[in-house]
């Protein structure tokens, strides 16, 4: 797929003139982000639902390319498409939640004809607004020129230069977000015993031996090294077998 | 004819109308948390028409940083519904409207 989008690419920079080409890729990759929008919200199943996304994601990489923006485009088909996409998928089927679902079932009453009804209406009235006062207004060469180049260069020096601080503020982002999906994800421990953390080994009737190991430990305090800890907790976890034989 | 730089945000309205529409009437956490992902897709598809019209590299500068911002929405959000999901099996939305922990 990513070299269909990279022929796509070829295309619309070859044919910079003929703009049938222009409208016609428009066109097409159009018909599919609409009909992977209209899949994601209609879809019973949730995995047809992130299946249908996928297909919107790559029509909305092929519009990026049509801007020539062929690096974002990249980035769109393997941060979205490869990752979250995939991350979905995982959820869903770790969950186990593919299963049909009930989209007739109605909870509040009248919520859904009010809300398809704000919804058109909202989108009336942007689409109106844009034919009557015009799309595109602002100052343009606010960040730095665009200059249709491949723009990679350009996107990199201002990432690197006027958008630093941002940048490393994304970092800390990830971060914190690994950090908190690892502590929401991490299931939670059964009973809580603090002396289990000593003895990794030691099985749940070991807790009278591992304080013995204690014991034994402060009564020597010389051989508390790490190395010399492995072997004696060996001796200590094979101990309570002699005692029940 | 010639494309406009309206048809893409014209798109872009529809786009987002349709991802907002499917935050409110579904009510599986899962497909919400997609029909966010195409509301932000909406947004960048914005962005990047108007940083074409406008010459401007800041548009595409924002879409790089509405990636990033999506994947933690999508990480943490994600983390979260596997923590729902473990403590009762079949969760809606309208299931979730008490906020113990």
């Amino acid at each position: 797929m990513i070299g269909l989008i990279a022929a796509l690419a070829t295309v619309a920079s070859a044919t910079t003139h003929a703009s049938w080409v222009d409208v016609g890729t428009f066109s097409v990759a159009a018909a599919i982000v609409l009909a992977g929008a209209i899949g994601v919200v209609v879809a019973r199943n949730p995995v047809h639902s992130a299946l249908m996304l996928v297909m919107t994601l790559f029509g909305v990489a092929v519009l990026f390319v049509l801007q020539r923006d062929s690096f974002l485009a990249a980035v769109q088909v393997i941060v979205y498409a490869g990752a979250i996409v995939v991350l979905f998928l995982f959820v869903i089927m770790f969950l186990g939640v593919d299963r049909e679902d009930n989209i007739a079932a109605e909870p509040l009453r009248g919520q859904r004809p009010l809300a398809i009804g704000l919804v058109a209406l909202g989108t009336t009235g942007l689409l109106l607004l844009g034919q009557v006062s015009g799309w595109t207004t602002g100052a343009p060469h606010v960040a730095g020129p665009d200059t249709g180049q491949p723009n990679v260069n350009l996107l990199g020096k201002s990432l690197y230069t006027t958008y630093l601080f941002p940048f490393e503020a994304t970092a800390a982002l990830l971060i914190i977000a690994v950090v908190g999906a690892v502590v929401l994800a991490r299931r939670p421990p059964p009973s809580p015993n603090p002396v289990d953390d000593q003895g990794g080994a030691g099985p749940v009737d070991a807790t009278g031996d591992i304080v013995a190991a204690d014991a034994d430990a402060a009564s020597r305090p010389g051989e508390g090294g790490s190395p010399l800890g492995a072997p004696h907790a060996s001796g200590v976890a094979g101990s309570p077998e002699e005692v029940g034989s | 004819m010639t494309v406009n730089p309206d048809w893409y945000l014209a798109l872009g309205v529809v786009l987002f109308s349709i991802g907002a529409l499917g935050v409110l009437i579904r009510r599986n956490v899962l497909v919400m948390f997609m029909c966010v992902e195409l509301m932000l897709n909406a947004a960048n598809l914005t962005f990047v028409t108007f940083a074409r019209v406008l010459h401007d590299i800041g548009g595409q500068v924002l879409v790089f940083f509405v990636l990033v911002v999506a994947a933690a929405e999508v990480v943490v959000g994600l983390g979260i519904v596997v923590a729902i999901f473990r403590r009762r099996a079949n969760a809606t939305a309208d299931d979730l409207h008490l906020m113990k922990g």
